[in-house]
């Protein structure tokens, strides 16, 4: 409760109400809500992995991740849905279109996401059908091929998006990471995607899943450590307790896997190990995510010493008088 | 739309009596917060939430000569600030959260899916989602009452008049004045809170009068619309969306399979 005296060490002397929490934390849940941003990302970066290696003639490579991505968009929607304290209101999502809302733009990706890889796998593995005479008139892969340019759209969205979902809160770990964050969700993206390519193609047609996965394991660490690095006392959460155990394990699987991958050419048993250490690193950076924003919020030292330091530096925060 | 109507909280004359804290839940139907002691001085709700709309904090002041015992208190009425820029309503992505004719920030539970994004937006830590019910729940300064002409809940109830209701314009005024004569008294470390329209919410609907600063009440000493840096968020999710395409692009240069293997 005593206020510092010297303005260089304010967290030191920071004052609160009985050390309680000032602002609340995220009430989404485990595993939901991190297994949704990992689907989410996975589907994102596995459908423009899709439109690429359709252009680049690479049809086995391109199969794996059509279906991918429909995979991750389906299944990320049902832990979506399931997140929610009213999931037979989904639907109320749609009512409104929301431009200030990063959950209600991250709707109308998802359900544009969810019919462009829907359509995409589903005319690619069509032709697999009994009734595929009587529909092939149709030019099922037209449609599927015009399914995925578009989801080369939506796919980026999908997987950037919920980095603006986190960072538009008063979560300080969240909100001051909102220059991170994306390339964060990006990186981890890549690599999902990428280790998903690796693991479900054969060899000679997975080099270039091969090099998503290490280029998205190079982002994804140097956003985190860049993130951390700039945060300063806000970014503590990601460095300590049970949030920073989890990124810890997350950095070293995603830097071990990425590694492996540069090395794991034709062999099945390194790319195995590859695909899944990418796989777990990219779950663990979001449940690690969901813990450090839980942490920022529980302790108020957090939000007030940010704050205070803004009103002694005499630049106490505004709004524009437009928005 | 009608005038905007809000709370002025003085604490300077809260006598703890946490009548606000019944009336608001007799008259709203807020269910059972949970009888916890919290050994945090009379306090027993401890902050608002999805089932306490209102909570008086107590502070208990140590004695500055002996550095025990008690010095004075400071009790304090705390509430949804009605923001002006109000974050969890930004953020909302169902509609559920709007502003009313009197400018106020109300849920409407038949819309609400309890998607939870109000809970972490909100800069004051005010709305919660009730877990049994599913729906987030927070103030609504008795829109119900206010329609039909009458003073919400809490500040009918209110004994002293620390908790005043009225259109915004008069109650800042009648704020000023009173911190003016407080100041007068030699009560020189009472200050308003959520008063100014030029704070980062754009003012408060219900802003208050303080004896001490904000946090030692729980109160954010600088409180931000978070959607405020919203274009800058999208601009960086942008480049990162960019950026994810050009990585995947530079991935499959020079691994072309066209014409081999098939």
């Amino acid at each position: 409760m005593r206020r510092g005296e010297e303005p260089m060490v304010p967290e030191a002397g920071f004052r609160s109400y009985y050390g309680q929490p000032i602002i609340k934390a995220p009430v989404w849940h485990e595993p939901h809500m991190p297994v949704y941003l990992y689907l989410g990302g996975l589907s994102g970066a596995a459908a423009t992995m899709a439109a690429v290696a359709g252009l680049a003639g690479n049809d086995r490579l391109a199969l794996t991740a059509r279906a991918t991505a429909a995979f991750g968009a389906v299944a990320g929607a049902g832990f979506l849905v399931a997140e929610l304290g009213r999931p037979a209101r989904f639907l109320n999502m749609m009512r409104v279109f929301k431009p200030t809302s990063p959950m209600s733009m991250g709707s109308w990706i998802l359900a544009a996401h969810g019919a462009t890889t829907g359509l995409a796998a589903a005319s690619a593995l069509a032709p697999v059908l009994p009734a595929w005479r009587i529909i092939a008139p149709l030019r099922v892969p037209v449609l599927g091929d015009a399914a995925v340019a578009a989801s080369a759209l939506t796919g980026p969205l999908m997987a950037t998006y919920t980095a603006v979902l986190l960072a538009d809160t008063a979560i300080p770990a969240w909100h001051e990471a909102r220059k991170e964050l994306p390339f964060l969700f990006a990186g981890s993206a890549l690599a999902s995607a990428g280790a998903a390519g690796m693991l479900a193609t054969p060899g000679a047609s997975a080099a270039p899943a091969r090099a998503v996965a290490v280029l998205g394991a190079a982002v994804e660490t140097a956003a985190g450590a860049l993130m951390e690095h700039r945060l300063g006392l806000v970014g503590e959460p990601y460095r300590t307790g049970e949030a920073g155990r989890r990124m810890r394990i997350a950095r070293a699987l995603t830097v071990g896997g990425g590694l492996l991958a540069t090395v794991a050419g034709r062999s099945r048993v390194l790319t195995a190990l590859s695909g899944a250490a990418l796989t777990a690193g990219a779950l663990y950076t979001r449940f690690g995510l969901l813990a450090a924003g839980r942490a920022s919020a529980a302790d108020p030292k957090y939000t007030v010493v940010p704050q205070r330091l803004r009103l002694e530096a005499g630049q106490p925060a505004s709004v524009p008088a437009d928005s | 739309m009608a005038e905007r109507m809000g709370f002025f909280t003085d604490t300077s004359i809260c006598i703890g009596c946490k009548a606000c804290e019944v009336a608001c839940k007799e008259w709203n139907d807020v269910p059972d917060d949970g009888f916890v002691f919290r050994a945090t001085s009379y306090d027993n709700t401890g902050s608002l939430g999805a089932d306490t709309w209102r909570h008086v904090a107590f502070i208990e002041r140590p004695s500055e000569e002996s550095g025990d015992g008690l010095d004075g208190w400071l009790m304090s009425s705390d509430v949804c600030k009605h923001c002006t820029h109000a974050a969890c309503l930004d953020v909302c992505p169902t509609g559920a959260l709007f502003h009313t004719e009197f400018e106020t920030v109300v849920v409407q539970a038949d819309v609400c899916n309890g998607c939870g994004y109000c809970v972490p937006a909100c800069p004051y830590g005010v709305i919660a989602r009730r877990e049994r019910d599913g729906r987030a729940f927070k103030c609504t300064m008795c829109y119900d009452r206010q329609l039909g002409g009458l003073e919400p809940a809490c500040a009918k109830a209110c004994p002293t008049d620390s908790i005043q209701f009225g259109p915004l314009d008069e109650l800042r005024a009648r704020a000023d004045e009173r911190v003016a004569t407080l100041h007068e008294q030699g009560r020189t470390d009472a200050r308003l809170y959520g008063a100014s329209p030029d704070d980062g919410v754009g003012g408060d609907g219900a802003f208050f009068l303080l004896l001490d600063e904000p946090e030692v009440y729980g109160l954010p000493p600088d409180p931000v619309v978070t959607t405020r840096d919203l274009p800058q968020m999208w601009r960086w999710a942008a480049g990162a969306a960019l950026s994810l395409t050009g990585v995947v692009a530079l991935s499959f240069l020079g691994f072309s399979d066209r014409g081999r293997g098939r």
